[in-house]
């Protein structure tokens, strides 16, 4: 199983521990996962994500048969087609895309774009519905959550398309879900990094009315704890605990 | 349905006492047709997780018919009927906090009476009313005289006032706890919301204030940081409404490399310490 909501480095609002590609690698083993896709956590926060892409393949290189470099693409940037190709010619599995971060809205047709182009070069695309808590966030950190319109949007962008989204909540994902045609729903994957177990079971919820071949394993670590999205899995029903998770 | 533990199959925490410190139930008032199935759902998780005891609160009608925060007296005593009823049922499993609302001293006074005199052994403070508020005294004078921990909502830093509850933060409690040096305070869930740095800070000094580590905030490096800023001794484990951050952070308690000692006091030897005596048969200290 990939882990495909990880990052390595610092977080401009508050310490995160050792957020290095060896620590990572520890806690794969650990929580016996194959491999994870891995973005760089600050460059979410730079204007531009050249540097940033260029110090997370460099960091990852050591560590590429289990550590997937998805750098991040800013389609409002000069070049970003090439930085694209460049992901590719890499190896990287897929890129990411900051929409509030970057001040794009739910239908700026420079998303639109980038999502079709990956999808043409067989990358996923993967966004961030948050990093933290609404109500811990620093005052400095004003970009909001992403919003389920821009994932609606990117869905019906085109055939190509497909879509990792992580960090998102039970409302959001059925408010996505249940406003695409069948067609569109298959270019959506979720990471079950935010979604509530028991007593509410919102995983369990979802998996039995959207379908658990939708989502996929994702932790947000360095952020976040990787043990939480494994105890959610391990609290399912039991009758949905042989459920198989999707695989991107 | 939620999970549930097959015959021979061990808890996911593993087989010592596990103490729940900060739980809730529903009820047939509280507004909701699936409350009898989201009770069961604790249960069954707390079996496989393998909780003692669920120590646990009814918020009133849970803003059917009053305000979660804000719940009407008539509410606060169906609310604690419903969960006095369900602590008598499943005695064996369960325990009660006494809810109430400090806008109505008299009610609030009379329920902890009430309550307590039916097996309560705690009470429940929801955010009607700033901690520091000098209505919380009597309330927090009469829990201290009867052994009673009262467990406080609390928002991590509050830097402004947010719609449908008066928040109050670790600081705010502390001054109540300073003024009542021999009542016992939990302070509600360092991961259900703010910035738990800053509560840390405002009640390292207040050694009558436990935090409790509930919510579904699972931010790597706080418990690492409770742990450093107060000890294992002052720390709680609790679930609150999500059970699957409490089970990832027992995993993360051992993970971060504490010494048994020090998880069995997060598990359950703090909470048999400080609610009344011989209030959990099964976990003998």
């Amino acid at each position: 199983m990939i882990d495909v909501n990880t990052f390595i480095g610092g977080y401009p609002f508050r310490h995160v521990p050792h957020p290095t590609p060896d620590a990572l690698l520890r806690v794969l083993d650990r929580e016996g996962l194959d491999g994870a896709w891995v973005g760089h956590l600050p460059t979410a926060f730079y204007r531009d994500p050249t540097l940033g892409n260029a110090e997370l393949f460099a960091l990852l290189q050591p560590f590429a048969s289990r550590l997937h470099a998805v750098p991040a693409i800013r389609p409002d940037w000069p070049g970003w087609e090439a930085a694209l190709r460049e992901a590719k010619s890499a190896g990287s599995p897929a890129v990411r895309a900051y929409p509030t971060q970057w001040g794009l809205g739910p239908h700026d047709p420079r998303l639109r774009e980038l999502a079709i182009a990956a999808g043409e070069l067989g990358l996923s695309l993967v966004l961030t519905v948050r990093f933290e808590d609404l109500r811990q966030r620093h005052p400095l950190d004003a970009a909001g959550d992403l919003s389920a319109a821009t994932v609606r949007s990117l869905a019906r962008a085109g055939e190509t398309v497909r879509l990792v989204v992580t960090a998102a909540g039970r409302e959001m994902i059925e408010e996505v879900h249940w406003g695409l045609t069948p067609a569109e729903q298959r270019r959506v994957f979720w990471d079950i990094s935010w979604i509530w177990g028991p007593p509410e079971d919102h995983l369990a919820k979802l998996f039995r009315t959207v379908g658990a071949e939708r989502f996929v394993f994702g932790s947000q670590w360095p952020l976040r704890l990787t043990q939480a999205p494994r105890a959610n899995l391990d609290l399912l029903p039991d009758d949905l605990r042989p459920a198989s998770l999707g695989r991107v | 349905m939620t999970a549930s533990r097959g015959a021979g199959e061990a808890p996911l925490a593993g087989s010592a006492p596990l103490i729940d410190a900060h739980a809730h139930f529903y009820h047939a008032a509280a507004g909701r047709a699936d409350w009898a199935e989201v009770n069961a759902a604790r249960f069954r998780a707390g079996e496989r997780i393998g909780i003692t005891y669920h120590v646990a609160s009814v918020l009133g009608s849970y803003g059917f018919s009053s305000p979660t925060y804000f719940p009407s007296p008539a509410d606060v005593e169906r609310g604690n009927d419903a969960m006095l009823e369900i602590a008598t049922r499943d005695h064996d499993r369960v325990r009660m906090f006494t809810t109430v609302n400090p806008n109505y001293t008299d009610h609030t006074l009379r329920e902890i009476e009430r309550c307590t005199k039916r097996g309560a052994i705690g009470v429940k403070l929801l955010a009607s009313r700033r901690a520091d508020d000098p209505l919380l005294d009597p309330i927090a004078a009469l829990a201290g005289e009867r052994g009673l921990p009262v467990l406080h909502h609390i928002w991590q830093h509050r830097t402004r006032e947010w719609p449908s509850q008066e928040i109050s933060d670790g600081i705010d409690l502390s001054r109540l706890a300073e003024r009542h040096p021999k009542t016992t305070f939990i302070l509600a869930h360092i991961g259900g919301g703010g910035d738990y740095m800053h509560t840390f800070r405002a009640v390292a000094d207040v050694p009558n204030v436990y935090p409790d580590l509930s919510g579904s905030g699972v931010d790597r490096g706080m418990l690492d940081a409770a742990v450093a800023a107060l000890g294992a001794d002052r720390l709680l484990w609790g679930c609150d409404l999500t059970m699957c951050t409490g089970l990832a952070k027992l995993r993360a308690l051992d993970t971060i490399g504490l010494p048994a000692h020090e998880i069995e006091a997060i598990r359950w030897r703090n909470a048999a310490r400080i609610f009344p005596p011989n209030s959990f048969e099964r976990c003998t200290p």
